[in-house]
């Protein structure tokens, strides 16, 4: 079937199967390869995109049910070349990845949940990180990374 | 992995839905949010022929009082329904149950009556909607059913839907200053319930002992006839058929069931 989707804002037409997942739509098709395919369950978070600017697992989202919308990857978030979003910034300062295979999906949660409440305790990071899993750095410094972005950007 | 070849169709209102599904046969599956029907496609344990997409249909994502009950259309997402004004004044046990499926990303995108079409027992929706006296309201080719959900599910992943019925709307009695209590235990956050517990007044519905969703009847008897709170947990486990499998043994199951239900019964009425 024909699908256009925005990603990142450009339009991206194609005549797919059927079946194509988002995820596939968008490293394949959109050629944007940041976003990760990791455990295809919709259980590790690595392919964690913003649909119409919330959070879903492209794993699960057919590109068929994201036609006529807007998808906003990892690339999408700085707001020009050699500038970094302000979690993406806050990812580095505070050293909030090892391998980085889930940075890409762990920043998009982030921005979902900053999106949601501009200031999160602690304990709602963690809640709000729940379906991202990291296996590198035990997710202190992620959480402080998210805490420092919510700071940055004027929250409490 | 990704879905064995089907058809994707979308529908823009209830009846083209159903036109669409009657026009595909009886293996044609509804598409709302998609968190559980598409891992089990991509898994091949299903292999629809044809899917018509509900996601777009407007006129059933709507939250809304009426006649002393609160009618929520069947694609409210888990977080719209955990997010509802209306929902956490009048029935707290729903959002706050919807608020703890899953994950953020499965909120936004898993609804209301895709959780419980899908019938799975490990689900939190279904006990709730055992526990709040919910009435299904379906479309199909004959017509419109109301459906209680204690008639509702009849067995593993299966419900009294006839192929091509569409669920819209769940009806919920307005609950009143009872008590209410949901509780989930799960190893990790986003993991189904290995079991939990839905208490809404005098009903305590259970999640994971059994192929559907089920009431807790001997708590319920306890209670009527006057138990306290723990001799009426002590009968959580009577009547239960938990499943075995490598979260748990069912003696381990009907053991949580005992001291989720006291943990329970014990929240709901100090919320009195």
């Amino acid at each position: 079937m024909k699908v256009a989707i925005s990603v990142n804002g450009s339009q991206v037409g194609a005549d797919v199967e059927d079946r194509t997942l988002l995820v596939h739509f968008i490293r394949d098709v959109a050629g944007l390869t940041a976003t990760n395919t990791g455990c295809d369950t919709s259980s590790c978070g690595a392919c964690t995109v913003l649909l119409d600017g919330r959070s879903v697992k492209s794993c699960t989202v057919l590109a068929a049910q994201a036609d006529g919308h807007e998808v906003t990857t990892v690339e999408g978030l700085a707001p020009g070349p050699d500038q970094m979003h302000p979690v993406q910034r806050a990812f580095r300062a505070e050293h909030a990845l090892q391998c980085g295979f889930c940075t890409p999906g762990m920043v998009m949660a982030a921005v979902s949940l900053l999106a949601e409440n501009p200031s999160p305790t602690e304990e709602e990071i963690r809640s709000a990180l729940e379906g991202n899993l990291c296996r590198c750095t035990g997710y202190h410094n992620i959480v402080r990374a998210v805490l420092a972005a919510a700071s940055e950007r004027g929250g409490s | 992995m990704i879905p064995a070849p089907f058809t994707y169709r979308r529908a823009a209102t209830v009846d083209e839905a159903v036109t669409l599904a009657a026009r595909g046969g009886e293996d044609v599956k509804f598409l709302a949010g998609g968190h559980s029907l598409l891992p089990l496609m991509k898994l091949r344990l299903v292999v629809p022929p044809e899917l018509v997409d509900i996601g777009g249909i407007g006129e059933l994502s709507h939250i809304s009082e009426a006649d002393g009950h609160v009618r929520v259309g069947a694609l409210a997402t888990h977080d719209q329904v955990a997010g509802s004004a209306l929902l956490r004044r009048e029935l707290p046990l729903l959002a706050h149950a919807a608020g703890r499926v899953g994950d953020p990303q499965v909120r936004h995108r898993g609804t209301i009556g895709g959780s419980l079409a899908h019938a799975d027992p490990a689900a939190d929706l279904p006990a709730v909607a055992l526990a709040l006296g919910a009435t299904l309201v379906t479309r199909g080719p004959s017509g419109t059913r109301e459906i209680a959900a204690g008639d509702f599910f009849t067995g593993l992943f299966e419900t009294v839907l006839e192929p091509g019925e569409l669920l819209a709307e769940i009806r919920f009695p307005k609950a009143g200053p009872s008590g209410w209590s949901f509780q989930k235990f799960t190893k990790r956050g986003i993991d189904w319930a290995i079991v939990g517990v839905a208490v809404a007044g005098d009903r305590v519905a259970l999640v994971n002992m059994g192929p559907t969703p089920l009431r807790a009847r001997a708590v319920e008897d306890a209670l009527a006839s006057g138990a306290a709170p723990d001799e009426a947990a002590a009968r959580a486990a009577e009547g239960t058929s938990a499943p075995e499998d490598l979260n748990g043994s069912r003696a381990y199951r009907e053991h949580l069931a005992r001291v989720l239900v006291g943990r329970a019964l014990g929240e709901a009425r100090s919320r009195r």
